[in-house]
């Protein structure tokens, strides 16, 4: 049976891993390397990096880091941020990454998605969706450029749109972060997973939130996503991903 | 002792089909000591120990790359070990359902043995099929050596040879499909090894050990 996935998620700012509140007030939390590898034996079923600093600084970031994960990991990975060309994604690919995860320009230029899946192939094109609830408007709408919050701003699409109009254009994976449970740690948004789950054909992966082992629990069972993506419960060892396996194969759900 | 230094061999020549990530096949070989060349030079890969032909993307694709190379006849020839791996696998066979968006037509392609590439029919769930997901062997073959049935590997791929008679091992998703072929020297693998931990060293090890 195929499994669910658990996924680390390391944000990277300037080649070391960090982690904020809300996506902000960023903290390092160590060296890229060391902890790819780290969570790959520690049973991790795959990882991603999230360069956060990339779309917003508008600057082509050094990412040689990612041939250097490579070598040493063997499961996969996916690397997200910044990528706004065909060429900057075949580079990443090339350096040895799996996937590519895009963001902001797929916003800026939905074409971006169509061409990576003509050129790459649908199993490398990851879209991720920065998705807020505004309680004033009664909706979940979609935010562009979230890794800097002076350039953080809200777009045209409502999330469940979005997601539709990435499907049609070539996305393999979606990755949903809700940011208002972004690393507060009170449980991820099944609510709005759930919804998101109803028009999404693709795998869906969760993001945000994640705080103690029911929420894995509720958000496998609850929302049917694919995987389940963390960041600061395993960096802080709030939770072994050993124990967190156990406890999610008692609850009947398949884990590798 | 000549036997021995013979199997000690770890060469592994990656043929280089110009459409494929080559970088994570070519460090998880190098991870186990395996002496890697990647290579696109047809008389290279026709005197090579052991090849891998890889695969990423779609086989349309990689079918016209490799046929801009000069590299079917050459691959068409090989009698050593060669291991394809994920669209590696699927080329291996006779033909595919899959082809450019819009062009309905089959994609011919090795027809290293029998077989062909159809869309998985999952039913109500998601696809590209991706993820760790569960194998059981279904003939005896010395690249599945130490491994268990149910021991999981990594899949992502809508695509996948039918099972039929070179099926040497099958994965369940929506239907069962062929996690891996063999017919004589061509073994092929649905899912990436080099992505697979520990279960996937051993599968590469085995094939290094060809």
């Amino acid at each position: 049976m195929l499994a669910r996935r658990l996924i680390p998620c390391l944000d990277v700012r300037d080649g070391v891993v960090v982690k904020g509140v809300k996506f902000r007030n960023h903290e390092i939390i160590g060296d890229i390397v060391p902890l790819a590898k780290r969570y790959a034996e520690a049973g991790a079923d795959e990882l991603v990096f999230y360069d956060i600093t990339a779309s917003s600084d508008q600057r082509v970031v050094d990412k040689s880091w990612v041939s250097k994960i490579a070598e040493v990991i063997d499961i996969p990975f996916c690397v997200a941020g910044g990528i706004k060309s065909i060429e900057q994604a075949g580079l990443i690919l090339e350096m040895g990454a799996d996937k590519i995860s895009v963001n902001s320009p797929a916003l800026s230029s939905p074409d971006l998605i169509t061409e990576l899946y003509n050129t790459f192939g649908q199993q490398c094109v990851v879209i991720g969706i920065d998705s807020f609830y505004s309680e004033e408007n009664n909706r979940y709408e979609v935010y562009q450029f979230t890794g800097d919050e002076t350039r953080t701003t809200k777009t045209q699409w409502q999330t469940l749109d979005w997601i539709k109009e990435v499907q049609q254009r070539g996305a393999g994976e979606i990755v949903l972060n809700c940011m208002n449970q972004d690393g507060v740690r009170k449980g991820y948004d099944i609510q709005q997973l759930a919804e998101v789950r109803g028009s999404c054909q693709v795998p869906l992966i969760a993001s945000g939130g994640a705080g103690e082992m029911v929420h894995f629990k509720d958000v496998f069972l609850k929302a049917d996503v694919d995987g389940a993506l963390a960041a600061s419960v395993f960096h802080k060892s709030i939770i072994d991903i050993q124990e967190l396996k156990t406890y999610l194969r008692e609850q009947r759900i398949p884990m590798r | 002792m000549a036997v021995k230094a013979a199997t000690a061999n770890k060469d592994v020549t990656i043929i280089n089909t110009g459409c494929a990530n080559i970088s994570s096949v070519k460090f998880a070989l190098q991870r186990l000591g395996a002496v890697v060349t990647v290579s696109k030079d047809p008389k290279e890969i026709a005197s090579a120990k052991r090849l891998i032909l890889p695969g990423v993307g779609a086989a349309p694709a990689a079918m016209r790359s490799i046929e801009k190379r000069g590299l079917i006849n050459v691959i068409k020839q090989l009698q050593q070990p060669v291991l394809g791996v994920c669209l590696g696998m699927q080329i291996m066979v006779n033909s595919s359902e899959e082809n450019d968006l819009g062009n309905d037509k089959n994609t011919p392609c090795l027809d290293l043995m029998p077989g062909r590439v159809n869309r998985l029919q999952v039913g109500t769930r998601r696809l590209p099929h991706m993820g760790w997901n569960q194998i059981q062997k279904t003939s005896n073959s010395p690249i599945f050596d130490g491994i268990d049935n149910g021991t999981y590997f990594y899949f992502v791929h809508s695509f996948a040879v039918t099972q039929y008679e070179n099926t040497i091992a099958t994965c369940d998703y929506g239907e069962q499909f062929s996690a891996a072929i063999q017919h004589n020297n061509f073994i092929g693998v649905q899912f990436h090894p080099e992505r697979s931990s520990e279960a996937g060293a051993v599968v590469l090890r085995n094939f290094m050990s060809l």
